[in-house]
């Protein structure tokens, strides 16, 4: 329950906690991790079970894989393009999968949204940030650095526009991480801060109990707002992982 | 200390006065998008994507300004 005596404990739903008992406690296995197991454990099974029956004509569940990996791929090739995005098409479809997964198994009750703690955002942002930087190093070697220098520009305006264009590169993995991590923990945070209205309203009596009412329906708005953005901040970590690895592939 | 909280809660509400410029780019992003649409429904295809991935981008910068907050109300 919420401490009304000073401020509303909003923060306190992201806190960690072990689970499996001694086990868990034993390899510090939190509820965050058991999130992500099973997140990936769906992933397997909508994939699996959706493909098993091999159809010309598909079923219902072969229809939503196949319309999950033609929608991740269409954004991956129509980004980078035919013929080299059909390397990177695994790649974004378990990044977008995976962000979807954590951000809508959030939004089920006593669950945990493992995509709120920066950690986890910023492992994923790390990953394709050295991903982008490793394909450009390995496909354009020295010309890379070219990239920061786009050509055409007078040569007088370097001193300038070469330490922006590389503060803006090196903040890539950050804006990536930041973006997606505030989202879900500011979703979270205003549901929690409603929950607590409803609870604090309904215990000021039978009065209370009708106000409380208004908070309810603020939260199950909420709910579906926060079904949209889940869907939304999967859909842009995808399509910025598609944007960086074009300008990887083609250096502008 | 009761300034430093004072002081933390005042930071905080001025952090949040950014979110004046987010509302107003978010507004013309969709303005600027439906009146394309307007224009040539055709296109709504092609500039759907792109008007979601600014509102998604200009978002985070709301939500960069209530990092800031968060960080000053609560560390």
């Amino acid at each position: 329950m919420a401490a009304e005596g000073k401020t509303i404990d909003a923060l306190g739903q992201f806190e960690l906690v072990t689970v499996f008992g001694p086990i868990g406690g034993a390899v510090g296995f939190t509820q965050s991790n058991a999130h992500m197991l099973l997140a990936v454990g769906i992933i397997t099974a909508i994939v699996m079970f959706g493909m098993a029956s091999r159809a010309l004509i598909p079923g219902r569940m072969q229809s939503a894989a196949e319309g999950a990996y033609e929608f991740v791929a269409d954004l991956a090739k129509g980004q980078i393009g035919e013929h080299e995005g059909r390397r990177f098409v695994p790649f974004v479809f378990s990044l977008f999968m995976f962000v979807l997964m954590g951000n809508l198994l959030g939004l089920l009750p006593y669950a945990f949204t493992f995509t709120s703690h920066i950690a986890v955002t910023f492992a994923l942002a790390l990953i394709v940030f050295v991903l982008i930087t490793a394909v450009a190093l390995v496909l354009h070697g020295k010309k890379f650095f070219g990239y920061f220098f786009p050509e055409g520009a007078p040569l007088w305006l370097a001193p300038i526009i070469i330490p922006v264009e590389v503060i803006s590169y090196l903040s890539r993995p950050v804006s990536l991480s930041i973006r997606l991590f505030a989202n879900m923990t500011a979703g979270h945070v205003l549901l929690k801060v409603f929950a607590t209205f409803v609870v604090m309203l309904g215990g000021l009596g039978a009065v209370g109990t009708f106000a409380a009412v208004l908070p309810l329906a603020v939260n199950v708005l909420l709910i579906g707002f926060e079904i949209l953005v889940a869907c939304l901040q999967a859909y842009v970590f995808a399509m910025l992982t598609s944007i960086y690895l074009h300008d990887a592939v083609h250096l502008h | 200390m009761e300034i430093a909280a004072a002081a933390k809660s005042i930071g905080a509400g001025i952090a949040v006065l950014a979110l004046f410029g987010v509302g107003l780019a978010l507004g013309n992003i969709f303005s600027t998008l439906i009146a394309s649409v307007a224009r040539n429904p055709a296109s709504r295809d092609i500039v759907f994507p792109i008007g979601i991935l600014g509102f998604a981008l200009t978002e985070a910068v709301a939500l960069f300004a209530l990092l800031i907050a968060f960080l000053i109300l609560f560390t």
